[in-house]
């Protein structure tokens, strides 16, 4: 795979508008309920744990540990690696793993968001920290 | 209110065919419906209740119209659409319109082409934009489900590979199984990594086909010839990310309807003694063995070693037409043959070799979607009245 891999724009809406926006300036956001206090993702207005529509948007540290992987061995676009990153701020994440040997990845590895462009607002993805 | 006892499965059908070039979409369910319904020996004019799920092009009300189903008499319509386990779903839903008294004969199918022909696409939720791009796909799904229950609980692939070794086993007596041939352990470790740490033959086959069944009530099912089979229990239920709290991949949404199923039923996981269990890779078995309670989490590795899913060598027969990992799972949807299999079991009817003698308990149980995301699970309790 000499070119990069092209990754499909998000279509955006009213809800998450702000999540891409943000992207667009490297910033990758969670939303926070300031009612019940947790955060979630992915994005939306009301809590789904509390319910409350007193939900903000927080600029996350982008910073967690994986919490599971899988190595796609083939595909059309070549290997890849899904999994879930457990962000600092408590929600996990799916994503995929790149810029990084993705044969030696490991439940518990330090990661990173990283953003990848589209046609549209960038994608956050992952790679060891 | 319970549907406990309150419907039979009077009519099955599997389609012989896993691979149908020359047939339509919709001819698969006519023939699967017509097998069933001859089955049962009861006429396509008193079907009065019709089940169908994402497979039947254009949904229900084409299918009623395709299949000539009597629409004076027709009055119940259900298209449940929870992937591989909607036909679990159908039953009991089945069974709960036939206990209100909403239909009386109901018809469920299923048919697909997803080796000869196009596949609809799934439609998307509202996770769209943050998850598609990250190419989400069964194996990969069930990947990471099977490498964090590897690392919480140290199951191996060793374990895993017990699953289809025990599948093959039995599809061996099936004629009409995709893979007929016994493997082992060893031949599962050296098959290629497809999705770490899931090996081909960790996969189920892909295959054209489908089924069919008639669920009715008590008194029209003893009047007709077949063997009695009827639902005792019934569960249902849904699991996904939640936002992403608390994130724990190492258990299905099982966990919450094998349970509803056998407080109904009102017996135990002990008490089984045929077990159809949905078997998209050997990572889904292993993981619902423990939810539904024949072992303990974190078990389910030891449980399924050493042939102990073996009929007549293991404690648990399982999927004794060989199951998704070596006969048959059409439509990617394996929920209809997990019934199917179930009850020939219970009417005595699996092949001899692979027969469990007084079997009168038996449990189909499925997922559909991807453990992995987000899925729906369903269990059924039969009995052999």
């Amino acid at each position: 795979m000499s070119e990069a891999k092209k990754y499909p724009a998000p279509v955006t809406n009213p809800e998450t508008a702000a999540f891409w926006d943000a992207a667009k300036e490297g910033k990758f956001m969670i939303k926070r309920c300031t009612a019940c206090g947790e955060a979630h993702y992915f994005p939306r207005s009301i809590c789904p744990f509390c319910y409350s529509d007193k939900t903000v948007w927080e600029e996350a540290s982008g910073e967690g540990t994986i919490y599971t992987w899988s190595l796609m061995r083939k595909s059309p676009t070549g290997p890849y690696a899904i999994g879930y990153v457990t962000l600092k701020e408590g929600p996990s994440v799916q994503t995929n793993f790149v810029d990084c040997d993705l044969e030696k990845l490991k439940i518990g590895q330090k990661v990173k968001v990283v953003f990848k462009p589209t046609d549209g607002a960038p994608l956050p993805f992952f790679t060891v920290a | 209110m319970t549907i406990k006892g309150k419907a039979y499965i009077a009519g099955i059908y599997e389609h012989p065919t896993r691979h149908a070039p020359d047939k339509s979409t919709a001819q698969l369910h006519a023939e699967v419906a017509k097998g069933a319904i001859e089955d049962a020996g009861i006429s396509k004019d008193d079907i009065d209740g019709y089940f169908c799920a994402g497979d039947a092009p254009g949904g229900a009300w084409p299918m009623v119209d395709y299949l000539g189903l009597n629409t004076k008499k027709l009055r119940h319509i259900d298209s449940t659409e929870t992937g591989g386990c909607s036909y679990i779903i159908h039953l009991g839903h089945a069974a709960e319109a036939i206990a209100a008294g909403k239909c009386s004969i109901a018809l469920v199918t299923l048919a697909g082409k997803p080796r000869t022909g196009a596949m609809p696409p799934r439609a998307a939720g509202a996770e769209v934009d943050f998850e598609t791009a990250y190419g989400a796909t069964t194996h990969n799904a069930y990947g990471m489900c099977a490498m964090r229950h590897m690392h919480d609980y140290g199951t191996t692939s060793e374990q895993l590979a017990w699953i289809k070794v025990a599948a093959s086993h039995h599809a061996q007596y099936n004629p009409h199984a995709m893979l007929k041939d016994v493997v082992t352990v060893e031949d599962v470790l050296n098959s290629p990594m497809i999705s770490d740490p899931l090996h081909r033959m960790d996969c189920c086959v892909v295959s054209d086909g489908g089924g069919a069944m008639i669920v009715t009530t008590p008194e029209i099912a003893k009047s007709l010839k077949k063997p009695l089979v009827r639902l005792i229990g019934h569960g249902e239920a849904m699991k996904g990310p939640r936002g992403g709290k608390d994130l724990d991949l190492t258990y299905s949404a099982g966990i919450w309807s094998g349970p509803r199923a056998f407080e109904e039923a009102g017996i135990t996981p002990k008490d089984i003694k045929y077990a159809s269990i949905y078997d998209s890779f050997t990572i889904t078995v292993l993981m619902q063995l423990e939810d539904l309670g024949f072992c303990k989490k974190g078990e389910g590795g030891k449980f399924v070693a050493d042939g102990n899913l073996i009929s007549g060598v293991g404690k648990l027969p399982f999927n004794t037409d060989g199951g998704g990992l070596c006969s048959n799972h059409p439509v990617n949807r394996g929920g209809m043959t997990k019934i199917l299999e179930a009850v020939r079991q219970l009417r005595g009817e699996a092949h001899p070799k692979v027969q469990v003698p007084n079997c009168d308990l038996a449990i189909a149980h499925g997922t559909g979607g991807l453990l992995g995301v987000r899925h729906a699970a369903s269990t059924a309790i039969l009995e052999r009245v």
